[in-house]
Parts: structure tokens; C-alpha cells; sequence
């Protein structure tokens, strides 16, 4: 008999917790944090994810367990839905930490014994957050998820900016937990009693349970990067060290998106259709901007920090479509949108932790971030180029790969949509897949510019030909993921059976029954669509293989190495390549209104002239400077009251006192 | 899935094979003549062809695996999307394996990997032409997918065999949705194979190249392979062309060999109507700045999202 999935999570999570702990004995040995605890770490994930796998179609189990307040102990539960995510926490997270062993090393700031500390309450809280079956569980290991995440960020806290970075990370974590706060309020009904259990029996009013899938969407959304509660994400990532930006990238991010799932179809019952358009527009907005804003960026983490924002918008964009087709009653669309959803989730959490990783060991080499200074690292470090070039692929959504499958998916919900009732919506969903083609279009663009600057072409500094490949525990762990894109990308027959117990649970409706076999998906039946991954594969190896066979046994295969020709011009220096804004200029003039430009351009006359650009997100002065600035007002009126003298504020009280006497007595 | 099946999947990828420079020396000798010039042999390409493949390759001494890799890439995605689009007979058995979103996906790669070779050596024109290509490529691409989907949403099926029986039996008549959609397409396949107004296939002024700066660097061999992936690219996309707009004459089913007999003659019959209405549009029109592309494709994208309005509105 094997023990219930419950324990085996639990005890997980526990051994998280003491491999975190011991690395506070060890403050100091980098020796034993990265050979012994990391590693450690790396294997309770692999435990968790296996574990995981095996109850996602078993049964859901609960437990009550005798910590926390008395009285409000914390209820543990795991279904389909949290087994879907602790796979996707355990494998993604084993993956990180096994190139974290490769990576710490002593730096000035965080010792490396308390970032062991750290790292591993930020798994295990991510952990809880996933099995939390009571709303008290569940902010308690949100909020440690949050605060181990701000410390983890600002490892380096010596620099500024870096604080700065965390600074803003921690308030926008804290605005959204205010707001799953309120959520879990609406959600228990005033019953008093805030476990998950009794939130699914309430019953709410169509009008509460809009505002508390709003308070949920703004929470959540917070969390994980939909406008306009981005602005942390791309400070806070490259503010990190790389595995914390892949840990919160590819995972956390995903924490938010469970809690999203959880809240709209699990604990509230009804779901009206102007929620998924709302949803629906929300995230393609977000996927939108979050490329366009990718595609300008020159600090190479920055890019992928709006990529992320780009692929979470896509999710959101899917579970709105999840809620459009919920709410007009056709399960077997919204399987699919969810399906699409859920597998979206699962492929990000893979190449976006491998392309984080791959800047990650790029930085060790090289220590820069900057585009304008790589270039030619193909040649230097191949094994991180090779891997990345899988997970550039794969994000850009290029068949055989994993992305491929998501947006395909997501394409055929939106295709195969019959007439709904409302004629808005009806417009609403051609548009909306035409963004996200758009999109996805874009993302190509994005992708093809952080690789070719970085890893092709020529250095663009003299250092860089000392750059050095990355060490075995690093490669090791990019392989890894490297792999898991491949096998998710050709595969998807197997992964869509794999996670169809969460649309049984949360939709009611499988999608796997016709979803076809380990060769071919067919969601909607052979004659309206289908696509095998494996054959466009092998079909694509084969001929490659066969046109060098033929092409050197027919005619020759003798290369000549000669200097690049370029059009004959003799004076080619490395600078002469695009740049990272060089490469952007395009979008960036095409979508013009969308930036706010810093721009210098040099005059005729300049001595010494320079150019310079820094495309600023246009969002910092649409909401937050009047935010600021209404606080500013705010706080002026409230300083007049302030006069410094002891005679006022007696007076003030005296006052109060008044008051008090007159409205209570 | 019969092995004639399979056969008849071979010989439609040898036909596309065979005809697709031959498309390319059409359209030569097409535009050729409607400028007054003596028109190159219908040949040259294959000729060219031959010739750089017997060529010693150069290749320049920072290049990585990537760029010699790449034309072999290229070329294969090029030839899975000649085994998808239905030239010759719908009802084949790589159909079932990828559709029409899979089609642009195919595209899609062959960009990417073109682009990342050309950004390889670090020349200036090199990734000029790369980024041009990304450029042009990411206004292209969502539109010929609209494209693909008012087909799509008419047949209620994305795999294209399935799209092109249901647009050969329906009436014969103007449907308003598909007439959006084919100036869409018109323009997209311009567009994409770099032919005017956006890109000119005969330029030697290297600022306004895109295609042509992309694979500066490349000799021999490798250039064969290019160019031979581009002209079966073009293949593909009249292919896709006359398969939605003008599906007649393509045969059924798979083993039935008379009416893939009769379907060649039918579509060389159609590319050369085609090619030759490309050299039309390409003498009479003139190449845009670089920065008129996105207005060029924005209402391409925008006329083929309006083509699936109306498809979704009105169902017509």
C-alpha cells in the first residue's frame, strides 16, 4: 500500500524546511551548501514531483494538521489541481536547484548558508501555498513565500538599486495579498468559517462572487505579472540571482495562476461570461505589451522579465476563454481551453527556468547582463548556447518543440468556438486570437533577437574570449530541461492524458477522451484537426539527414575557411553589428505610441557624439506617478495639522476627547 | 493509411521538388518580358543550382555548426510543407500529421533559423537582413494565419486537405469572406518571399535587401540548398494559394492515379497563370521603403481579420 500523497507532500515540504535549516549551521560553507544541501534539495523535488504525478489522478485526500492557532489549525489537501502544480514546482524546482549547486558562490552579500536557508522556505512555502485548504494556511504560506522571495531577490543588498528592486517586489506582493485577503473574506459568505470546504458549499450572489473573483483576478494578477501590476517583474528579476529569477519566473509565477484556478472554478460555483472577457482581454493586453516591451529591452534578464509577462498574459487570456466557454455551457471547449492553459504553464515553467539559467551561467562568465556587451558565446560556452537555443525555440513556438502544442491548443479553442449567444463576445473571440497570433508572431521576433545578440555573431568585447563554458552541475541541469522541452513538445498525447484529471475536476468535462493517442492529438476528431508532433519530427530529422548524405556523396563536401566576405567591405569591427537596440528599432517604431522614449540623438556638431535610448514603461506614469502624487497632496494637507508645538497637540487631544465623550457616552 | 498512399505523398514532395525552380524561371521570364528584356532560359535556375552544388563551399572562419546547419533546416521544413499543402491530392497521409497552424509553424522555423545563421558571422549586413526578415515576418505571419483561419472557420476543420474538399464542392460563387481573405493572402505571399514592393529577389544594392542580405555569407552548397528551399517556398505558397482560392483539379483520394495524372497538368497550368500574374503585380508596383512594410502587411493583418468578422458575422 503506498502512503497517501498527503504525507508524501508533507513530508516533502518538510524536508525542504530542514535542508533549509542546516544550511544555517553552515552559514559560511559554500563547500557543503553546494555539494551536499543543494543537491539534497534537488532530490526531495524529483520525490515531489513523482509523488505529484501519481495523485493527479488519484482521489482527492485531505488532513487536518495540529499546527497554527488553536482552534484554526491548518487543513492540507491535495487534488488534481495541487498534484498538477507540484509537479510542475518538483520537477522545474529539482532542476534549479541542481544548477544552484553549480552556481553560488561567496559573494559580499547574502552568505551562501542563508540563502540555502532561504531558497529551500521558498520551495517548501511554494509547496504549502499548493496544498493550503483553508484560507489561514493558505496567506500564511503566501505571504512566507513572498518574504523568503524578497530576501532571496536582494542577495546582492549592498547595491541600491538592487533594494529598490526589492523594495517595490515587496509592496505589489503585499497590494495583492490584501486583495486575496478581501477574496477569502467575500468568499466564506459570513459563515465565519474560512476553510476551502466551506467556502465550496456558500453559495454566493452573482454580485459577490464577481467581486471575488475581481479581488482574486487583482491578487493573483499581482502576483503574477498582469497589467498594470507589472512594473515589479522586470526590476525584480534581474535584480536576483539567476536560479531565484528561474525559480520565480518559471514557478511562483505559477503559484498565482493556481490560486487563480482555485478560486474561479473551485470555490466559487457560478461563472458569468463577462469575467472570461474581461479575462480574455486582460491578458492578451498583458501578452501584448509584454512583447512589445521584450522586444526593446538591452539587459538581457529585462527581456525575459517581460516575456514572462507576455507568456502569463497568454495563460490568463486561456482561462478566460476557459470562463467564456464554462459560463455558455460547452465543457468540452473549455476542457480544452483549460488543457491549453494548464499545458502553457507547464512549458513556460520549463524553457522560461532554462533560458534564466542559460543568462545565469552567461553572467558567470562574462558578468555582464548587458546585450551591447556579449555576442559570439556560441563559440565560448557551446553546451549553454546549444541548450538555450532549445529553449529559444521552444518559446518562440516553433515546431516539434513544447510552446508549439500550448498555442495550438489555445488556437483550436478559439477556432472551433460555435456562435455564442452574445454578438459582442462573438467579435470579441476573432480578435482576440488574432492578438494572440500577433503575439506569438512577436515572441518569435523577441526570441530570435536575445539569442542572436548573445550567443552568434561576434564578441563585442575583448573579454569576452576568456568567457568559460558552464561547470558539470550547471549543464547537467540545463540538459535537464533542455530535455523536459523536448519530451513536452513531442509528447503531447501522453501530457494531455496526464493533466486531464484537473479538467474532470475543475470543468467537469474531460478533454483526454478524444485527445487522441502518443502519436497524434486530435482534440476535436482526426477530420478537423490534429498534429503529430513525432512525425513533423523524425519527417524533419530524416530529410535533413538524407539531403548531407546525398549532397556529399554526390557531389563534395570540401569547405573552404576563409574571413566573412560582408560585400567586400575590408573594415569590419564587431560594432558594426545590430545591437539589442538596433535590433529592437523596428518594433519600437512601429508600436511608438505604446514607449515613452528617453532618446539623445547627437547633433552634427557634437563633439563627442553618442547615442542614446531607454524605452520607459508607460505604465509608471499612467498609474503610479498619480498615485504618488496623490499621496504627496494627501500627505501635505495631513502635515498642516502638524505643528510641533506641545500646546497643539494638547489641544488636539483635548478635542478628541470631546468628541469621544459626546459620540460614546 | 495505404502504401500507396505513401507513394503518392512522395511523388507530390518529387513534383514539388521538380517544379519549384521551374516556377521561379517562369516567373524570370515573365517579368523579363513584361519589361522588354531578353528573358533568361526557362532553366537557369536549375543550371544554377547544379552549378553551386559542384562549387568548393567557403565558409567564413567564425562561422559555428548553426550556420552550416541551417541549410539543410531550411530546406527540410521547406519540403514537410510540400508534403502538407495539397498540390496534387488532398487525403495524404502527412496531412494528419500537421495542419494549418503546423504549416506557418514549418514557415515559421525556417525564418528562425535563417535569421539566427545570418546573425552567425556578426556582419552588419548579415543581421541587418535578419532583423528585416524578423521584422517583415512578424506582420506576415498572424495574417497568413487569419488567412488560414477564415478557410478554416468556413471548412470547421484546420487540417488542409479537409479545407480544400470543402472549398472544391461548395457553390460556385463569390463568397465576400474568401475575396478579403485572397487579398490578404496576395499580399502576404509577396511579402514572404521577398518579392516586391516589399523585398526585390534581383537586388544588388545591399541596403535594401532582406532575403538577399540574410544569406550573404552563404556559397555553394549551402546556397544551393537556399535557394533551392526558397523557390520550393514559393511552390508552397501559390500551392496554398491556388488550393483555397482555386481548388479545382486537385485529385481525392491518395491512390486514385488518374486523377493525380490529370492533376499535374492542372496546377502547371495554374502556376504558370500564377507566376505569371506575380510578374504582373511585381513590374507594375514599385519596392517600398522598408518602414511602408508595416503598413503594407498591418492591412493585410487587418483585411484578414476583417475576412474572419465577416466569415463569424454574417457567414458568408
Amino acid at each position: 500500500m503506498t502512503p497517501p500523497a498527503t504525507s508524501l507532500v508533507l513530508a516533502a515540504i518538510a524536508a525542504w524546511l530542514a535542508i533549509g535549516v542546516l544550511g544555517l549551521f553552515a552559514l559560511r560553507k559554500l563547500r557543503i551548501v553546494s555539494r551536499v544541501l543543494f543537491p539534497a534539495g534537488a532530490a526531495v523535488g524529483v520525490g515531489l514531483a513523482i509523488a505529484a504525478y501519481v495523485a493527479i489522478s488519484a482521489a482527492p485526500q485531505a488532513t487536518t494538521l495540529p499546527i497554527g492557532l488553536p482552534e484554526l489549525p491548518f487543513h492540507v489537501r491535495v487534488d488534481a489541481l495541487s498534484a498538477f502544480f507540484l509537479v510542475l514546482l518538483g520537477a522545474a524546482g529539482a532542476a534549479i536547484s541542481w544548477f544552484s549547486s553549480g552556481y553560488f558562490r561567496s559573494s559580499e552579500g547574502t552568505p551562501p548558508g542563508l540563502i540555502c536557508f532561504q531558497y529551500h522556505v521558498f520551495l517548501a512555502a511554494m509547496a504549502m501555498v499548493l496544498v493550503a485548504d483553508d484560507a489561514y494556511a493558505f496567506m500564511v504560506a503566501w505571504e512566507a513565500m513572498a518574504l523568503a522571495s524578497y530576501f532571496l531577490v536582494t542577495t546582492e543588498h549592498r547595491i541600491p538599486e538592487i533594494r529598490r528592486a526589492g523594495f517595490l517586489y515587496l509592496l505589489i506582493a503585499h497590494i495583492g495579498a490584501i486583495a486575496i485577503l478581501l477574496c477569502f473574506g467575500v468568499l466564506q459568505g459570513g459563515s465565519g468559517d474560512y476553510t476551502f470546504g466551506a467556502m465550496r458549499g456558500a453559495t454566493l450572489s452573482p454580485a459577490w462572487a464577481s467581486i471575488a473573483f475581481f479581488l482574486a483576478l487583482t491578487g493573483f494578477g499581482a502576483k503574477a505579472g498582469l497589467l498594470p501590476l507589472h512594473v515589479w517583474l522586470p526590476e525584480a528579476h534581474p535584480a536576483a540571482p539567476s536560479p531565484v529569477s528561474a525559480l520565480m519566473s518559471g514557478v511562483m509565477l505559477k503559484t498565482a495562476i493556481y490560486g487563480l484556478l482555485r478560486v474561479a472554478f473551485d470555490l466559487v460555483h457560478v461563472q458569468l461570461w463577462w469575467w472570461g472577457a474581461i479575462a480574455l482581454s486582460l491578458g492578451l493586453a498583458s501578452a501584448l505589451f509584454g512583447v512589445i516591451f521584450a522586444a526593446a529591452q538591452t539587459d538581457m534578464k529585462r527581456l525575459l522579465a517581460y516575456s514572462s509577462i507576455e507568456n502569463i498574459g497568454i495563460i490568463v487570456a486561456g482561462i478566460g476563454l476557459t470562463i467564456l466557454f464554462k459560463a455558455y455551457d460547452k465543457p468540452m471547449l473549455a476542457a480544452i481551453a483549460l488543457t491549453a492553459v494548464l499545458y502553457h504553464a507547464l512549458n513556460h515553467a520549463f524553457f522560461k527556468s532554462l533560458l534564466f539559467l542559460a543568462t545565469g551561467s552567461v553572467l558567470h562568465a562574462t558578468g555582464e547582463r548587458n546585450f551591447g556587451k556579449l555576442g559570439g558565446l556560441i563559440h565560448r560556452m557551446p553546451w549553454v548556447a546549444w541548450l538555450a537555443l532549445v529553449g529559444t525555440l521552444a518559446i518562440a513556438g516553433l515546431p516539434p518543440l513544447n510552446g508549439f502544442v500550448s498555442e495550438w491548443l489555445l488556437l483550436q479553442a478559439f477556432l472551433f468556438t460555435p456562435t455564442l449567444p452574445q454578438s459582442f463576445v462573438n467579435m470579441l473571440v476573432p480578435i482576440a486570437a488574432a492578438a494572440l497570433v500577433l503575439a506569438a508572431a512577436l515572441g518569435a521576433y523577441v526570441m530570435v533577437k536575445f539569442y542572436g545578440v548573445v550567443f552568434l555573431g561576434r564578441p563585442r568585447e575583448a573579454n569576452l574570449a576568456y568567457a568559460h563554458d558552464a561547470g558539470k552541475y550547471e549543464r547537467a541541469a540545463l540538459c535537464a530541461l533542455a530535455a523536459g522541452c523536448v519530451l513536452l513538445g513531442i509528447f503531447p498525447g501522453a501530457v494531455i492524458a496526464a493533466l486531464d484529471p484537473v479538467n474532470v475536476l475543475l470543468i467537469g468535462h474531460s478533454a483526454g477522451a478524444t485527445a487522441g493517442n502518443w502519436l497524434m492529438i486530435a482534440p476535436f476528431g482526426e477530420d478537423r484537426s490534429s498534429y503529430s508532433a513525432v512525425i513533423v519530427l523524425v519527417v524533419i530529422v530524416a530529410v535533413v539527414l538524407v539531403t548531407i548524405q546525398v549532397v556529399h556523396r554526390y557531389y563534395h563536401g570540401r569547405v573552404r575557411h576563409a574571413d566573412a566576405w560582408d560585400c567586400g567591405y575590408p573594415l569590419q569591427t564587431s560594432r558594426m553589428q545590430d545591437t539589442a537596440e538596433g535590433f529592437g528599432q523596428p518594433v519600437r517604431q512601429v508600436f511608438e505610441p505604446f514607449f515613452r522614449l528617453e532618446r539623445h540623438l547627437p547633433s552634427p556638431f557634437d563633439a563627442k557624439p553618442f547615442y542614446f535610448v531607454k524605452p520607459g514603461d508607460p505604465w509608471w506614469h499612467w498609474v503610479y506617478v498619480p498615485i504618488a502624487r496623490g499621496a504627496e497632496l494627501v500627505a501635505r494637507f495631513v502635515g498642516l495639522i502638524q505643528q510641533g508645538r506641545i500646546s497643539v497637540y494638547l489641544t488636539y487631544s483635548f478635542v478628541t476627547l470631546l468628541a469621544l465623550l459626546f459620540f460614546v457616552r | 493509411m495505404s502504401a500507396q498512399a505513401f507513394l503518392s505523398q512522395f511523388v507530390q514532395v518529387a513534383v514539388a521538388l521538380a517544379l519549384a525552380p521551374l516556377l521561379v524561371g517562369w516567373v524570370n521570364q515573365c517579368r523579363a518580358w513584361l519589361s522588354n528584356r531578353t528573358a533568361p532560359p526557362l532553366t537557369l535556375p536549375y543550371r544554377t543550382i547544379r552549378k553551386l552544388f559542384m562549387k568548393d563551399a567557403v565558409v567564413a572562419s567564425n562561422a559555428s555548426p548553426l550556420f552550416r546547419l541551417t541549410p539543410y533546416v531550411v530546406f527540410a521544413a521547406m519540403c514537410c510543407a510540400a508534403a502538407i499543402v495539397p498540390s496534387l491530392a488532398t487525403d495524404l497521409p502527412f496531412g494528419v500529421a500537421a495542419d494549418a497552424i503546423a504549416l506557418v509553424g514549418l514557415f515559421a522555423l525556417a525564418r528562425v533559423f535563417i535569421a539566427l545563421a545570418a546573425m552567425d558571422i556578426g556582419t552588419a549586413f548579415g543581421t541587418l537582413g535578419a532583423r528585416r526578415e524578423m521584422f517583415v515576418g512578424f506582420l506576415a505571419e498572424p495574417a497568413l494565419l487569419m488567412v488560414l483561419f477564415t478557410a478554416s472557420l468556413i471548412s470547421g476543420s484546420t487540417s488542409l486537405p479537409s479545407i480544400v474538399d470543402t472549398l472544391a464542392h461548395r457553390e460556385l460563387a463569390i463568397y465576400p469572406s474568401l475575396a478579403f481573405a485572397g487579398v490578404a493572402f496576395t499580399m502576404v505571399s509577396l511579402a514572404e518571399n521577398a518579392r516586391i514592393p516589399v523585398d526585390n529577389p534581383a537586388t544588388h544594392l545591399e541596403l535594401t535587401m532582406i532575403h538577399e542580405a540574410m544569406v550573404l555569407e552563404y556559397s555553394a552548397r549551402h546556397l544551393a540548398l537556399i535557394e533551392w528551399a526558397s523557390a520550393l517556398k514559393l511552390f508552397n505558397y501559390s500551392c496554398i494559394g491556388l488550393a483555397l482560392f482555386v481548388p479545382f483539379g486537385i485529385a481525392q483520394g491518395s491512390d486514385d492515379w488518374a486523377a493525380i495524372a490529370i492533376a499535374v497538368p492542372v496546377l502547371v497550368a495554374k502556376l504558370a497563370a500564377g507566376g505569371f500574374a506575380l510578374a504582373l503585380i511585381e513590374t507594375a508596383s514599385a519596392k517600398m521603403r522598408i518602414f511602408r512594410a508595416p503598413e503594407f502587411l498591418g492591412t493585410a493583418f487587418l483585411l484578414a481579420v476583417l475576412s474572419m468578422l465577416v466569415r463569424l458575422l454574417l457567414g458568408s
